[in-house]
């Protein structure tokens, strides 16, 4: 009786977490409607344009959560978009379909990940140094695929050109402007693909062996091993994964950037790896959903909408915000560990 | 094949680099029997189970399985598993961020006809599996609230259910108070009835007579024979063991002395550590040697902790030679002429890394502080001395620490903290794990220092042990101290006391 | 046989060895585009109209270019060893420092001066201020709240670049005044950031050699529980081994930022906390923590350097060559494996066996 108390209490912390996440989420966008009400921020539309500003980073998201729950890291997701972005934008102008290009983006990308991956799994190299050698990698083959920045026009290809300006209405939470027109909410097709990626992720980390498994390669490595799992090919799988939602994720990314350039998403590493963290995916490993790392990209992407909508701060501040964010966050958690040490003492 | 045999392994023969660790052993194990597998450190058990487990690769030898044909030769703990062999080690090889379900069935999890992990399914199958084997848990927990050795069961009901013949149990006892082991002993006769073989690996000789239907011997890696337990008294298990009748295991105990008059080195008044300890007074006199009995989890580590500053003392205070002193971090107590060698070596004890010379001279470097270096003369010189003073078996002192023995090891740890030359000196468990020749020289180095006029605190699972070193003892229990026993130190005396009113 | 293995386990053998193919792919590419094959090696005196006579030649360039790195590789040393983890902040503590510096020395929102608003010496001590700060700042969440390294210098990793941008107001000041560009110049003949380096190298020498620093940090980086069991404070002295990461990365920062007399925020210290932890697995040493060799991170750092220097000889541009500082990181780490290792040890095994059975 005395254990099933005990148990309770820590299964509080574990989605306390979660739960402050999204305390602060809803706080800081009822924050930002109070302030800039006046600037059209409670417009369901603000809500939208976050999604479809952020769809790329909720697919980058969603790999580096899976990547994390294994207790490791993947700093290479920025450069690998800046490349998949510069493929898709030289390719397309040298005559190439948007299908089969996307297709080669995906392609390279589950490549990539095998390689990370097997760096990773088999020759047990340390995730961060991998990765590190993957950023350098992408970001200086941007630049040999093609140093200038290169943009996607309709003419270079017309269907991509389709798919970035395809409107998808949403039948509810339109509002009539001061013309007396009705204003539909619309999202892109990005974010229908990253809200795709991110249920079928919440699945496959719940309901599937494979999920099931990056949680116990994180909890404890020698353990998984003892219990005949294969922890080498459970990681090079998650890297692999990592890498293809990532590539999606460029995919996503050059529908609102219509470009290609080698300076492309510098840091988008660190705001997906922030995104994690603040959703409650704790950097050692085993711990941490997708859902939390979801709200993690709705924190970082209403700092930036409020820090726009003001218009007067400093560019910096995002990420001057989004930093001071992660450290609560991580202090919370070396709390939380601390406290879950005592009192399994 | 005999009848009832399950398994046999004959002729294991394994090499390391320059250490034959394995010389043609012998191993049977019957249906449905708990067979100890008995040798001090460096006899080769550790090697055998991880040649039935197939971590390691033995050179020479035929394993058999009941129900197999041909010789078995294992090369991951998977095929180990898949021939019915699971092991369960001391540090429970199970994920903890995990539910207790999840637990037993990861890797083999029901699946539905999405192939989606069957949730429900495993919750009610783990439930009661558990039932089954007498564990109350709460399955759909995370294994991290529970206990050690609920955890080592969740552990054990893995292996069982995963249909195995042969259970290996690695020193499974050696983190749990009496209470657990008993629990777990239970266990353990419950699946001899269901006609799973065990082999039982332990330090505690207590233990293999409490459970365990045959023994097996290991010496330096060779067999030395297997026994029925009725034919092998204690004394012959450890003649087995040691390949000698033991003399040194006889009194060592010096004559009793009145300590009242000496002197005091230690007197600690109120002191507590919230969660641990109770707010307790001790005194200790020069040269006594003071023992703390009580079961693991009493706070008895706690209580020595908390005089060191290894965990700071919250109230009370301390007197150390008849002066006050503050102590909040283990240096302060150094500086104070104290010591401790911690109970988990491996943790806490010693500096993997680093050479027997710097492991030795590293306390009394601290205890200078950084800015008067020893030079490096003056470190071998230390060295030297204190490697031939406590025999410390290396190939040379600029052996890195951790390709010794435990035992050895265990004797750096020691010379670091004579090298510093300490009034008071803490000794955690420190014959834990080791074998009992260097056990024996262990004691005996205690009551020389006690000669030496040193005061020595001693904290030991084996009462015995105590009886023979020790001057007085203090009994803790719950965190507490209970009371203390200065003269007519007796087994039965200190059993009694430790385990109060409620004894059996 | 025997021999080789010996020198296979010095523990520079590493360093050099990669020093020494990057020298041998210079000398072969001099020698086919037809130059002196040894003009890698050649140092010359001379003349310029804006610093008088100076020394000149490839070899003073990789050391004069590389000191950023060698000072980098000192701290991160040390960090490694300590807390078995890597400080990913340097290069934008570099770049925060720096910022500082130059906003102290023009004012405020000022954008461009020839004047210094207050002495240099103010300068640089605000730079070396800032730069123990954000040391501090990493060392207390390492060391008190016993967060993983890299996570706990990712905040700053982030954070102090944008901080610079927002103290510089958005701007890249520059500061053309003769007694700050001097940091970057020339002392006499010989660059100026090569000497800082060698003080730097020097004093932490002198130090690991002196005192017991060297074996506290070794020991604590092993089994840091351990230590403070024997007296040592593991929490002071991982602390200890930020701040000097902190104070390198800012006496890194006012090198970068002299050279170019100006405080470019975005740009000062880019990618060069890879550089440093680079050096320190190129110098043979363990990312686990633990021992270290100081020697060998700075070999390491002038390598990284010679091969930057190297490929843009080679008429690679500097925003591809990562490409080939990657497939480099990967090969090195790759023979370092543990698991590669194993499997060339069996493979040799093998092999051998085979001969002994054909014999």
């Amino acid at each position: 009786m005395k254990e099933n108390v005990k148990a309770k209490k820590s299964f509080n912390s574990n989605t306390l977490l979660l739960l402050i996440t999204i305390a602060l989420f809803i706080v800081l966008y009822a924050g930002g409607c109070i302030a800039y009400g006046s600037k059209g921020f409670t417009h369901f539309q603000t809500f939208l344009n976050i999604l479809i500003t952020n769809a790329g980073l909720i697919c980058v998201a969603c790999g580096m959560t899976c990547v994390m729950l294994t207790g490791g890291i993947d700093i290479s997701v920025g450069a690998l978009i800046a490349m998949d972005c510069m493929m898709l934008a030289v390719g397309m102008s040298n005559g190439i379909g948007a299908v089969p290009m996307a297709l080669l983006v995906l392609i390279v990308g589950i490549v990539f990940g095998i390689v990370q991956g097997f760096l990773v799994g088999y020759l047990e190299i340390q995730p961060f140094i991998v990765s590190m050698a993957g950023m350098f990698f992408c970001r200086g083959m941007t630049a040999v695929i093609c140093t200038d920045q290169v943009s996607i026009t309709q003419e270079i290809s017309p269907t991509f050109y389709a798919w970035a300006n395809a409107k998808i209405i949403v039948p509810f939470g339109g509002y009539t402007n001061n013309k007396g027109k009705y204003m539909a909410p619309y999202v892109r097709p990005g974010v229908i693909v990253a809200l795709l990626v991110l249920i079928i992720i919440f699945i496959v980390l719940r309901y599937t062996k494979f999920g099931r498994s990056l949680y116990a390669v994180g909890g404890s490595e020698t353990s998984a091993a003892m219990m005949g799992l294969n922890v080498k090919a459970i990681k090079m799988k998650a890297y692999m994964l990592s890498s293809f939602l990532c590539s999606i994720g460029g995919i996503c990314y050059c529908l609102n950037t219509m470009a290609g350039s080698v300076s492309q998403a510098t840091g988008l590493e660190m705001d997906a790896i922030s995104s994690a963290v603040i959703g409650g995916t704790l950097l050692t490993g085993g711990v941490g959903n997708v859902i939390g790392s979801f709200f993690g990209v709705l924190i970082n992407g209403t700092i930036s909408s409020i820090v726009k909508t003001n218009g007067k701060l400093a560019s910096s501040w995002p990420n001057i915000l989004t930093a001071a964010l992660l450290f609560v966050f991580i202090v919370i958690q070396s709390l939380f560990a601390a406290l879950r040490a005592r009192r399994s003492k | 094949m005999e009848e009832n045999v399950v398994l046999t392994a004959r002729g294991i023969t394994m090499t390391f680099p320059g250490v034959k660790a394995l010389d043609n052993v012998d191993l049977t194990l019957r249906k449905g029997e708990i067979h100890a597998l008995m040798g001090e450190n460096g006899a080769g058990k550790s090697t055998l189970i991880k040649c039935l487990t197939g971590i390691n690769d033995f050179e020479a030898g035929e394993i058999h399985i009941d129900g197999i044909e041909g010789s078995v030769k294992n090369h991951s703990t998977r095929d180990a598993q898949n021939v019915g062999i699971s092991t369960v080690y001391q540090e429970v090889n199970l994920c903890p961020n995990l539910s207790v379900a999840e637990n037993l069935f990861i890797g083999r999890e029901p699946l539905t006809k999405l192939h989606t992990i069957d949730r429900k399914s495993y919750n009610t199958r783990s439930q009661k599996i558990m039932d089954e084997l007498g564990i109350s848990v709460d399955v759909t927990q995370n294994l991290e609230n529970y206990s050690l050795a609920i955890q080592q069961m969740v552990a054990i009901a893995r292996a069982v259910d995963m249909d195995c013949k042969v259970l290996i149990l690695d020193e499974p006892t050696s983190s749990l108070d009496d209470e657990e082991v008993e629990k777990l002993f239970t266990l353990m006769r419950g699946l001899r009835e269901k006609g799973v073989s065990i082999l039982f690996v332990t330090h505690f000789l207590e233990q293999v007579y409490a459970v365990c239907d045959r023994i097996t011997v290991l010496r330096n890696g060779t067999f030395v024979g297997e026994y029925p337990i009725a034919e092998l008294p204690r004394v012959k298990l450890v003649a087995a063991m040691m390949g000698k009748d033991l003399d040194d295991l006889a009194e060592i105990k010096k004559e009793q002395k009145d300590f009242s008059k000496e002197p005091m080195e230690i007197s600690a008044k109120g002191l507590s550590h919230a969660g641990t300890v109770k707010p307790f007074d001790l005194d200790i006199h020069k040269g006594e040697v003071v023992g703390i009995g009580g079961l693991l989890g009493s706070g008895r580590s706690e209580l020595a902790r908390c005089i060191y500053g290894a965990d700071k003392a919250q109230t009370g205070s301390l007197e150390v030679n008849g002066e006050q002193v503050k102590i909040n971090q283990p240096i302060d107590a150094m500086n104070k002429g104290m010591g401790m060698l911690p109970d988990d070596r491996k943790a806490e004890g010693i500096i993997a890394d680093l050479s027997v010379r710097e492991n030795i001279i590293l306390a009394l470097q601290a205890k200078r502080g950084m800015f008067r270096q020893l030079s490096r003369a003056q470190q071998e010189e230390i060295a030297d001395r204190y490697i031939d003073l406590v025999q410390i078996k290396t190939a040379s002192k600029e052996t890195l620490i951790k390709q010794l023995s435990g035992g050895n090891q265990q004797k750096v740890i020691l010379a670091r903290w004579l090298a510093t030359d300490p009034d008071f000196l803490i000794l955690d468990e420190p014959t834990r794990g080791i074998d009992i020749g260097t056990k024996s020289e262990i004691q005996k180095l205690i009551v020389k220092l006690a000669g030496e006029g040193k005061s020595v605190l001693f904290i030991s699972s084996e009462i015995e042990e105590m009886l023979r070193t020790c001057n007085r003892m203090v009994i803790m229990r719950d965190g507490q101290k209970v009371g203390e026993l200065d003269h007519e130190l007796s087994q039965e005396g200190v059993m009694k006391a430790i385990a109060g009113g409620e004894s059996k | 046989m025997k021999t080789w293995n010996k020198i296979k386990s010095w523990p520079l053998f590493l360093p050099v060895l990669a020093l020494l193919i990057v020298m041998a792919i210079n000398i072969i590419h001099d020698a086919a585009t037809g130059a002196n094959p040894l003009s890698f090696f050649m140092i010359s005196l001379r003349n310029t109209t804006t610093s008088g006579t100076i020394l000149y030649g490839r070899i003073i360039d990789i050391i004069n270019r590389g000191s950023e790195v060698a000072i980098l590789a000192i701290g991160m040393t040390l960090v490694v060893s300590a807390s078995a983890g890597t400080d990913i902040s340097v290069g934008s503590v570099m770049s925060l420092c720096a910022s500082f510096m130059c906003m102290m020395l023009a004012g405020y929102g000022v954008s461009s001066t020839t004047t210094l608003a207050v002495p240099l010496i103010v300068g640089l001590l605000c730079a070396i201020v800032m730069g123990l700060v954000c040391g501090a700042f990493n060392g207390t969440l390492v060391a008190h709240l016993s967060i993983q390294p890299m996570v706990a210098t990712l905040i700053l990793y982030s954070a102090a670049r944008a901080i610079g941008l927002l103290l510089c107001n958005d701007l890249i000041v520059y500061v053309r005044n003769p007694s700050f560009a001097f940091i970057g110049a020339f002392l006499g003949p010989i660059p100026t950031p090569i000497i800082i380096t060698a003080i730097c190298i020097i004093v932490v020498s002198l130090m690991l050699k002196k005192t017991a620093l060297g074996m506290y940090i070794q020991s604590v980086g092993i089994n840091a529980k351990a230590s403070r069991i024997a007296g040592l404070n593991s929490k002071l002295l991982i602390f200890l081994a930020y701040m000097l990461c902190g104070l390198f990365a800012a006496i890194a920062g006012i090198v970068a930022s002299s050279r170019i007399t100006s405080a470019d925020s975005n740009n000062i210290g880019l990618y060069l906390e890879m550089d440093a932890i680079l050096s320190v697995a190129l110098g043979g040493n363990s990312l686990g923590g633990g021992k270290f060799n100081l020697a060998g991170s700075i070999i390491g750092a002038y390598t990284i350097q010679a091969i930057t220097t190297t490929l843009y000889a080679l008429g690679v541009s500097s925003i591809q060559a990562p490409v080939y500082k990657a497939i480099i990181v990967v090969i090195i780490v790759v023979i370092e494996a543990p698991p590669f290792k194993a499997f060339m040890n069996r493979w040799s095994a093998s092999r051998a066996a085979a001969k002994g059975v054909r014999a």
